[in-house]
């Protein structure tokens, strides 16, 4: 099997690292002037789809991210990684926190429609919102088969076999082409993306686009009516003995 | 066989620990009294029975390398300036020697009794007094681990202007004590540079109280500047005010890879000339460093291939696109000279921390692989790798030897390290006292930041002219007339 079209998706959000603060108006966190990186598990998209292209699998990537201007960093950095091209859906800033995965999976479907790619690879989820549903959206959307929580992909004529991360343990899978497969952390390890690609990056394109000229409504279905921090733990206390110990259990009634 | 591995295999399974006076054999103890059971319980008295230990006391007499052991049979922990004051004034009239100790993570043996001197822990002299978040200056006491008081002032969006790899363990005071560097020198200067104000305990228990929060001061000497540095020879730092710089809001790091140290030295000018301001560190390492932190703690190199060298830049600003700006240009103009072969930039805080990380561990990493000799010098930047090159091949027909250079390319501070299987007076006697010669005909220095401690105490001499170290035994007299302040420390004691 080779010659592949992979389509990537890959979010950008705030820096994993970062520790987040509720925004006055508990509608959100704050987001200005703090950092932000591509969501972990695009990595991994990403880094898997550059592998299959090292193993002659997969032809062509194509990178594609939706949110504000400064989502084209992203982009860029799908393109160091090793890409081929990308596509940078805009939606005004500060809109880009109402934008959930029903709208992303419509715009991803436009997108499938266009760019006709074998294989969709996404992050399981992304870590601002923890949805895991835009795969299991867009296949249902394009009525393509799902292979989520990848942990391991590999190809052969026509289909991938899957190892899927679930509850009870690993399940294997096997897809047919084409297909959506949603990326784990377990799945590979991300290169870095080295300068000299960086460099070579620049020259790469990248297409704009507007959610409207695909005619996708991003209106959301979603109200976000309060975020607050989760409560302060309590501290605990030491207590000398057994008997001091079932004492204060007593005392609090858990006993 | 790689030297790393071929090291490994030779060194037996436990750590070496020679004792300070066996290390050497000439130090006699000092005409100091013994510790008594009344003294014991008049200490208890001070500081009450939880500021007393006599048993369990591997922690505090061996140094962190394992290099160096004393023999002491108690640790005093005050926990206010006037407990400290009361157990010296004792200690001074009784003539029992005294090593003040912070978070004992220092590399040259001065926080560690040679005989059974007391050590006085700073640990319970913890406090955070007041932070000022318009001024950006905090005042504490000197027992606060820097990671600590780094995560406080963090909240009000300070940052201190000291970062080093033992900062979950070394204590404020200790910083002080021993002027520590690190890895910010290069952007927010020396520390002495940042404290405003400190409150120090004389041997005698006088209480001498330099504190203060003005950020211009010029009236009469100023006095804490002998403290800083001092390496607890001349009394105990009790108090600090230090200011602070703006957390950065933007933090970039980059690692490049090189063929020659001559091309460190051309990615690090080219980089000072296109970032400016922005730069808060300029580190180098070569590549068994990096085979060192790839073998022995699993942490992986962020490029494919291994290079000679490589130089870790770190930028730190206030404004994100800003400082794009200038890395790209930057990175354009290394690749476009060629004094560069690959390189990568952090992505995320995550791969920052993690290039940083690989910086931070070759000192944990080397220490595993067998005795460590270390050598933290200044030299002229073009000579900074021509000693370890030089060094290497004197240690050529020592089995099992290996040698590596790393360090503070910014400060022209090279961290040389030579490991062998175990410690043997042979191996020493080809490196010493060779480096302290070669460093002295560079006029350089034998101890950019470590300090003198125990180890290094009789070279003194190879980077301080006799004029000036007899001004310091001079002053050591002023301040403490019995000598019991740390002794065998930083002043020759067989010169």
């Amino acid at each position: 099997m080779s010659g592949l079209r992979v389509l990537v998706g890959c979010k950008r959000v705030i820096d994993y690292a970062v520790k987040i603060r509720v925004r006055p108006d508990s509608l959100g966190v704050v987001t200005d002037g703090v950092k932000h990186s591509m969501n972990p598990f695009d990595e991994n998209a990403i880094e898997e789809a550059v592998r299959m292209k090292q193993k002659k699998v997969v032809k062509e990537i194509v990178v594609a991210s939706c949110g504000p201007s400064q989502s084209q960093e992203t982009i860029r950095t799908a393109l160091a990684m090793g890409a081929d091209r990308g596509i940078h859906v805009e939606v005004p800033a500060g809109t880009d926190a109402n934008l959930q995965p029903l709208a992303v999976a419509k715009i991803f479907s436009k997108l499938v429609e266009k760019e006709k790619p074998d294989l969709v690879i996404l992050g399981k989820q992304a870590i601002d919102d923890d949805a895991n549903q835009t795969t299991q959206l867009l296949a249902g959307m394009l009525d393509w088969p799902q292979g989520t929580m990848a942990s391991v992909v590999s190809a052969s004529d026509g289909s991938l076999t899957i190892t899927r991360e679930i509850d009870g343990g690993l399940e294997d899978i096997s897809v047919s082409l084409p297909a959506v497969i949603s990326a784990d952390l377990r799945l590979n390890e991300p290169r870095y993306a080295t300068l000299p690609n960086i460099m070579k990056a620049k020259k790469k394109k990248i297409e704009k686009m507007t959610p409207d000229k695909l005619g996708v409504d991003i209106t959301p279905r979603l109200k976000i009516l309060n975020v607050v921090d989760p409560p302060v733990r309590q501290a605990g206390d030491k207590v000398p003995d057994v008997t001091t110990l079932v004492e204060k259990l007593k005392e609090k009634g858990h006993l | 066989m790689i030297p790393v591995r071929q090291c490994l295999k030779l060194a037996p399974l436990c750590c070496q620990i020679r004792h300070g006076s066996r290390m050497f054999p000439q130090l006699k103890r000092g005409s100091f009294n013994r510790i008594t059971d009344e003294d014991v319980n008049l200490f208890a008295g001070i500081v009450g029975q939880n500021g007393i230990k006599t048993e369990e006391l591997d922690h505090y007499n061996t140094d962190w390398l394992n290099t160096v052991s004393g023999f002491t049979e108690l640790v005093v922990s005050p926990k206010s300036v006037e407990e400290v004051a009361a157990v010296l004034r004792h200690c001074n009239g009784r003539r029992l020697a005294v090593v003040p100790q912070g978070g004992n993570t220092g590399l040259v043996g001065g926080s560690n009794p040679v005989f059974d001197e007391i050590v006085l822990s700073l640990e319970r002299l913890n406090n955070i007094s007041h932070i000022d978040p318009y001024a950006g200056i905090v005042e504490c006491e000197a027992g606060v681990i820097l990671q600590n008081l780094s995560d406080k002032v963090g909240e009000h969006g300070y940052t201190v202007p000291l970062d080093l790899g033992a900062r979950g363990s070394c204590f404020i005071g200790g910083n002080l004590a021993t002027h520590a560097g690190g890895l910010r020198v290069v952007r927010y200067g020396q520390l002495r540079g940042s404290v405003l104000g400190m409150r120090v305990v004389l041997p005698d228990g006088q209480i001498l109280d330099g504190r203060s929060n003005m950020r211009k001061d010029n009236t009469g000497y100023d006095i804490k500047q002998l403290f800083i540095g001092s390496e607890g020879t001349l009394g105990v730092i009790t108090d600090v005010s230090l200011l602070l710089p703006q957390t950065p809001v933007s933090v970039n790091m980059a690692l490049f890879g090189c063929d020659s140290f001559d091309d460190v030295i051309k990615c690090y000018r080219l980089s000072r000339q296109c970032l400016g301001e922005i730069v808060s560190a300029c580190e180098f390492m070569d590549s068994l460093c990096m085979t060192s932190v790839n073998d022995i703690l699993g942490l992986a190199s962020p490029l494919e291939d291994s290079h000679p060298f490589y130089y870790l830049v770190e930028t730190s600003g206030m404004n994100m696109d800003h400082d794009m700006e200038k890395l790209e240009t930057c990175i354009e103009k290394v690749f476009e000279s060629g004094c560069a072969t690959d390189g990568v930039m952090a992505a995320s805080k995550d791969q920052a921390r993690h290039m940083m990380s690989l910086r931070e561990n070759i000192a944990p990493a080397l220490k595993a692989v067998g005795f460590n000799y270390k050598y933290d010098v200044s030299l002229p930047i073009q000579h900074m790798y021509s000693l370890v090159e030089k060094i290497r091949n004197k240690m050529r027909k020592t089995e099992g030897a290996f040698s590596v250079g790393y360090g503070h390319l910014g400060d022209n501070n090279l961290h040389l390290n030579i490991i062998t299987p175990q410690y043997c007076t042979q191996a020493l006697s080809l490196i010493e006292p060779f480096v302290y010669e070669e460093v002295s005909r560079l006029k350089g220095s034998i101890s950019a930041e470590h300090g003198m401690g125990l180890k290094k105490a009789n070279y003194l001499r190879y980077s301080k002219d006799p004029s000036m170290i007899a001004m310091m035994r001079s002053l050591k007299d002023v301040f403490d007339p019995n000598g019991i302040m740390n002794p065998y420390k930083l002043l020759p004691w067989n010169d």
